[in-house]
């Protein structure tokens, strides 16, 4: 059982998880690439599984990051992620019982209506905030893509998510800021490094 | 410089094959196995191509390994009955230098029409297999399979699965071999295979199927990992890793090499336990070995057949492996929460033909792309649809059949006019072209309609013989479809702009109600592509609109009702237009500077 907040994720001997939601094509597999070569360059053992293709195409996409001393399974067991990193709100709901209890959520605050609800056939739940924090206390909300935009880019949400993650895990900001650099295309890497300093800004504000 | 990093299963392999000396690669590309090529190509001194369908990118491999180099073919699990012609031959023939044939299987069908389990294609082929369990092994079996390749002088296959395809994990490179070119020597009682020869080939792969075994039983990746219990579980490539966490310490014989199975080490090591079990995905291939030996193995019993495994899965299958090691708790599923599908994206091509060919009540023989998923309401317009190419070969004998069947009732044979097939530029220089020649030979009068949109975009914009550019960015010659058309005998060609909902209706009505073949070009590139195509966004004009809702059956997720109100969502509009060609209150209309809101 883990408490969050208390030991750093990575303080321990077993196997932990991580779980990035959200709708294709808004960049869970960055952030899930970026997040496991932190934690590679920290010395872990990681593995990440990934939805390429048909499931792409404005489809609920889900990526894993697993890391530890030494890692079997690539995929996240129901109740096994220590978080739950989503960039849609519909999807921080479908995802969450992936979390261990304790574990910790953070979502961007951006909705994005499947087509049954743009039909009006579907009714997109408008309480997700509120249904979220009563199963996990605690979760974090934010404007990603607003926080991305004065960032440079709001295409770079997922990285503030990254940030906000960031302090919970055990690789310091230079490990992270080195990754970002060495991963991210360079027209695009102001924002994504502005874009993770002011996430991990907020995560700090609220320790 | 051996290095150590994350790599995909997918990154690993083409890294694998590139330090194994491998020069030539073919593939034509299909989920999960697609990025193999596209990193190949981008290696030092290597030749990597896109080929117009797996059976091409085979053959033009053995050709490659004829001449003395070390080669690669990587597809999907469908893309090998493509190439399944060649498969069977090549092991005849045998290797100059090595061939490794790769076949990803996308068990759970993440993007795929089936789950077949290729491993039976190895063994209905007599090929050795080999199946990785992560990134590291990819890359190691990979350079294993090339030497293995020519020591044998056969084929190989390396069988990985999408959860090894798209999984990272860290790879210790070694230091590159410099393999040797071998010298072109002509043998034509081993490479043609008339009767006579194939004859004495035979036996040949008979008797290397036997030394094979011997040396599967030795091959040092075989891994026999003594735990504690009196149970031992034999599995093979991503389960292996279920099994370590679903049943921490039990013993586990791990397979790398799956064909020939190792029956002497799995007999000797399993012999040692009082219960033996299977895990794998998918079929009971292992399982079947392992029965055959008399070892009596629990496997399918419990392990779901259908689907992909995970650790719940596993561990639920045989709690009695898992001893003190519980599923975790998790909260409930939250239930009821409005699905998720992929769908077409904002001004997609595809939507304004698509709807178009559903207004006109045709009956669509469709084919495998994005295109597919039109299949949903609410355009629902597709009608059937069984593998790359089948569009217009299905549609071709829908036709004859509703002829037939109308000829014999001595009604009106109307009905047969509504068979339309679609397909994708790329799958129609896959598996098209031949049908094409059938409508014309056999003299079908149905339409097939070709969705040109320059690229082959499910996969991730690969470019294909009708794009005029290679894999490796070279400027190239590009089919003309037009033309190919017409030299197939087929008279009536015509080309249309699939945003323009006029001339689809009125050019496909025409060409429907023809009693002639007839070939119509829906042509306009990816949107996702080709950005500078995109156009100021429309917007709902308020005093106009009704809400009556008819825009929405273009199902685009520009589209929005909220409330009652209809409305455009500017960041998510294309400009396409067709939305405003479909209203019939004028209520849609391009945004301007300063923009209606």
């Amino acid at each position: 059982m883990t408490s969050a907040g208390r030991k750093k994720m990575g303080e321990h001997e077993s196997t932990r998880s991580l779980v990035l939601a959200g709708v294709g094509g808004q960049g869970t597999i960055t952030a899930a690439n970026l997040l496991a070569n932190a934690l590679v360059a920290h010395g872990y053992d990681v593995k990440t599984s990934e939805v390429h293709g048909m499931a792409q195409r404005g489809g609920s996409v889900i990526s894993m990051v697993r890391y530890g001393p030494l890692v079997a399974s690539p995929l996240v067991p129901r109740g096994g992620a220590d978080a739950l990193v989503s960039t849609e709100l519909l999807e921080t709901l479908r995802y969450v019982d992936f979390l261990v209890p304790g574990g910790t959520v953070i979502s961007s605050r951006a909705r994005v209506d499947p087509l049954s609800v743009l039909q009006g056939a579907a009714a997109y739940p408008e309480d997700v905030e509120e249904r979220v924090l009563k199963l996990v206390p605690g979760s974090i909300f934010v404007d990603a893509a607003d926080i991305a935009a004065k960032a440079g880019d709001s295409r770079a949400a997922n990285t503030v998510l990254l940030g906000i993650l960031s302090p919970q895990l055990v690789v310091d900001e230079e490990e992270w800021l080195e990754v970002i650099e060495r991963h991210v295309p360079d027209k695009a890497l102001d924002a994504n490094r502005n874009a993770f300093l002011a996430g991990r800004g907020i995560a700090k504000e609220r320790q | 410089m051996p290095e150590r990093r994350l790599m995909t299963g997918n990154e690993a392999i083409a890294l694998g094959a590139h330090h194994a000396g491998a020069l030539f690669a073919s593939a034509y590309p299909g989920t999960p196995s697609t990025e193999i090529l596209e990193f190949f190509s981008r290696l030092d001194g290597v030749y990597g191509e896109w080929a117009p369908n797996e059976k091409v990118a085979l053959e033009a491999a053995i050709g490659a390994c004829i001449g003395g180099v070390r080669s690669l073919a990587a597809m999907k699990h469908v893309g090998l009955n493509v190439a399944a012609d060649p498969w069977f031959t090549a092991p005849y023939i045998g290797v100059s230098g090595g061939l490794l044939v790769v076949s990803a299987d996308d068990p759970e069908m993440h993007s795929s029409q089936n789950e077949q389990d290729n491993r039976y294609y190895a063994k209905a082929a007599k090929v050795p297999m080999l199946e990785p369990a992560d990134s590291q092994e990819a890359y190691d079996l990979t350079r294993e399979a090339y030497r293995m390749s020519e020591r044998f002088d056969t084929p190989v296959l390396l069988r990985v699965t999408t959860r090894v395809c798209h999984s990272r994990s860290i790879v210790q490179t070694r230091e590159p071999e410099r393999a040797e070119t071998r010298p072109y020597e002509k043998n034509e009682v081993k490479r043609v295979m008339i009767p006579g020869h194939a004859r004495l080939r035979h036996p040949v792969m008979v008797e290397r199927l036997a030394r094979m075994e011997e040396f599967s039983s030795e091959f040092p990746y075989q891994r026999a990992e003594r735990g504690a219990g009196d149970a031992v579980v034999v599995t093979s490539g991503i389960a292996y890793q279920y099994v370590k966490e679903a049943f921490p310490g039990v013993s586990i014989l791990k397979l790398a090499m799956t064909n020939p199975l190792p029956r002497g080490l799995i007999s000797e090591f399993c012999e040692q336990f009082k219960d033996v079990y299977v895990v794998e995905e998918l079929e009971p291939y292992l399982e079947e070995g392992v029965a055959a030996l008399g070892l009596w193995p629990r496997g399918k019993d419990s392990v779901p057949r259908v689907g992909e495994l995970n650790v719940d899965n596993v561990r639920s299958a045989f709690p009695e492996l898992a001893g003190p090691n519980p599923a975790p708790e998790h909260l409930p599923e939250i239930e009821g929460l409005p699905a998720r599908p992929p769908i077409l994206c904002a001004g997609c091509p595809h939507r304004g033909i698509m709807y178009s060919l559903a207004r006109l009540k045709a009956i669509i023989a469709g084919d495998i792309g994005c295109y597919t998923l039109s299949v949903l309401p609410p355009l629902s317009a597709h009608d059937c649809q069984v593998c790359m190419g089948a569009s217009i070969t299905m549609g071709h004998g829908l036709e004859k059949a509703l002829e037939l069947a109308a000829g014999e009732s001595e009604e009106e044979g109307a009905s047969s006019h509504r068979v339309v097939s679609v397909l994708g530029d790329s799958t129609f220089f896959h598996s098209g072209v031949t049908g094409l020649m059938e409508m014309a030979y056999n003299q079908g009068r149905f339409t097939v309609v070709i969705l040109d949109n320059r690229t082959t975009a499910m996969t991730g914009f690969q470019d294909h013989p009708g794009t005029g550019i290679t894999l490796q960015k070279d400027h190239s010659v590009s089919v003309d479809m037009e033309m190919l058309a017409r030299s197939l005998g087929i008279k009536n060609v015509r080309v249309v702009d699939p945003y323009d909902l006029g001339e689809c209706r009125a050019v496909l009505e025409e060409e429907m109600n023809r009693d002639a073949p007839s070939v119509v070009i829906s042509r306009r590139a990816c949107v996702l592509r080709d950005k500078a195509a995109r156009r100021a966004a429309y917007a709902v004009i308020r005093e106009a609109c009704n809400d009556c809702g008819l825009c929405l059956g273009i199902a685009c997720p520009a589209l929005v009702k909220r409330g009652d109100e209809i409305m455009i969502l500017p960041d998510t509009c294309t400009g396409c237009g067709v939305c405003a060609q479909v209203c019939r209150h004028e209520a849609i209309k391009p945004g301007q500077e300063g923009g209606i809101q």
